[in-house]
């Protein structure tokens, strides 16, 4: 069975489809948005989709903080989405809500020439050695759904090119960011959760 | 727009009545054409990018039948999911949504009631909501909206409708022509690219696919973000590979397997 993996429900979006697809894996798994039921197990995934004001719980209280002290001590995280962006520093989307800052930049809008939300499967590229992507090739596709994206930094591992390229899969020790949805992205996605959970 | 490697996606469709996937030609002559879990497996699991599920039961609440199907599928499938067909609130949405859908198609309920679109894509976000068009040719460069199944026109243009609904917070427009629905005689392209060429979220095509050819046609002439067929795939007609392929070898590009 593994490690448990808990998925921090901070109200952001359904969870069912990640719970569904660790089920399939076999993995243990607990939704909650109590910080110390969160506190207890050793993997967090964060999903979330839509506005990164929705990541407000996440700025102040226990929540938050019990996320931050876990991340400054190495605890194995991937965040996935609007998850992937909360590790960056913030977003222009919500100004007045910081991210972690684990990973350099700010999350922007795509310009408006182009059609957005960017939906639909798109193919990643890598550009550096990866635990997370582990068995994957470049260039597999993966399905993505959102109107912000985080710039490409020094922990991009993966990118994706829609009008230029953003950051697709950020990673640095064990902490691990995911623009695209693992969960939908069939046995691509599934691998990927299964690198993660299997860490 | 240098958008090289966003592929046009190919969903399947199934419509369901009671709990089974039922196909027929404009409502008539209906055919058993299997269980929905089992199909939209096989259909994942032969290359389609999306599948959508379609209650076409038409009745007063949300069939109770529909969310067993919907939970059902949903644990079979591990690529994005629809549901449609009679969801008519926020409550609904919510029900199908929990049951494991990722989006939810609103098709007459949205013309009756606008500001659905705008409840459901504020409480999950515009990506889990897709506005379902019923379009009837008028002119040679006009089509009006219909509702219940195509069934009753409502007057209203659908280009206009379209706009709006993106504007009220439409992730997607699902867009069905009904002249060419069941004909197998291509996608309407003048109806897509009139759309597609004036918003910002995609479109999906929907109605007359019967070729490959005509996959090539709505990506190429009708601007189309995505494809969506049912009888194509259901009878073994044309396998999602093989459309794939076609459009491969057109230089558009598409998921294949690795």
């Amino acid at each position: 069975m593994g490690a448990m993996v808990a998925i921090v429900d901070y109200g952001a979006g359904n969870l069912t489809s990640v719970v569904k697809a660790l089920r399939r894996l076999g993995r243990r798994c607990v939704v909650s948005c109590d910080p110390e039921i969160v506190g207890l197990a050793e993997n967090w995934i964060i999903p979330g989709v839509g506005n990164f004001k929705a990541t407000s719980p996440l700025a102040n209280g226990n929540l938050g903080q019990v996320l931050r002290n876990g991340i400054a001590d190495g605890r194995s995280l991937l965040g996935i989405c609007l998850g992937l962006q909360w590790l960056f520093e913030g977003s222009t989307e919500a100004e007045d809500l910081r991210g972690v800052g684990a990973f350099p930049g700010v999350c922007q809008r795509f310009p408006h020439h182009v059609k957005s939300p960017h939906v639909g499967w798109d193919s990643i590229t890598f550009r550096g050695p990866s635990r997370l992507l582990a068995g994957i090739p470049s260039g597999a596709y993966v399905y993505f759904t959102h109107s912000y994206r985080a710039p490409v930094c020094d922990n991009t591992v993966a990118t994706c090119t829609y009008e230029e390229p953003f950051t697709a899969v950020a990673e640095h020790g064990s902490l691990f960011g995911v623009q695209f949805h693992p969960e939908k992205s069939g046995d691509i996605g599934m691998q990927i959760l299964e690198n993660f959970c299997a860490l | 727009m240098p958008c090289e490697t966003l592929a046009k996606r190919i969903i399947a469709c199934l419509d369901v009545s009671v709990g089974r996937v039922v196909k027929g030609i404009q409502f008539e002559q209906l055919r058993d054409a299997g269980d929905p879990a089992d199909l939209a497996a096989a259909h994942s699991a032969a290359g389609a990018d999306e599948i959508v599920l379609l209650d076409i039961t038409a009745t007063a609440e949300l069939p109770n039948t529909l969310l067993d199907t919907v939970r059902c599928t949903a644990n079979q499938l591990f690529i994005p999911f629809t549901v449609g067909g009679g969801i008519r609130s926020l409550d609904d949405a919510a029900a199908v949504l929990d049951c494991g859908a990722d989006k939810v198609a609103i098709n007459s309920a949205a013309i009756a009631d606008p500001g659905l679109i705008t409840r459901v894509a504020e409480r999950y976000g515009s990506q889990a909501v897709v506005v379902a068009i019923d379009a009837h040719q008028k002119t040679p460069t006009s089509w009006e909206v219909y509702v219940w199944g195509g069934r009753k026109p409502t007057g209203i243009d659908a280009l206009e409708w379209a706009v709006r609904a993106e504007q009220l917070g439409a992730g997607e427009i699902l867009l069905t022509s009904m002249d060419r629905d069941g004909t197998k005689a291509g996608f309407d392209c003048a109806l897509t690219r009139t759309i597609a060429k004036r918003l910002r979220i995609p479109v999906i095509a929907s109605g007359g696919a019967g070729e490959p050819h005509h996959f090539v046609q709505v990506f190429e002439e009708g601007a189309a973000d995505a494809a969506l067929a049912a009888s194509v795939f259901h009878f073994g007609l044309k396998s999602v590979e093989t459309i794939k392929l076609a459009l491969r070898d057109a230089g558009i590009p598409v998921r294949l397997a690795c």
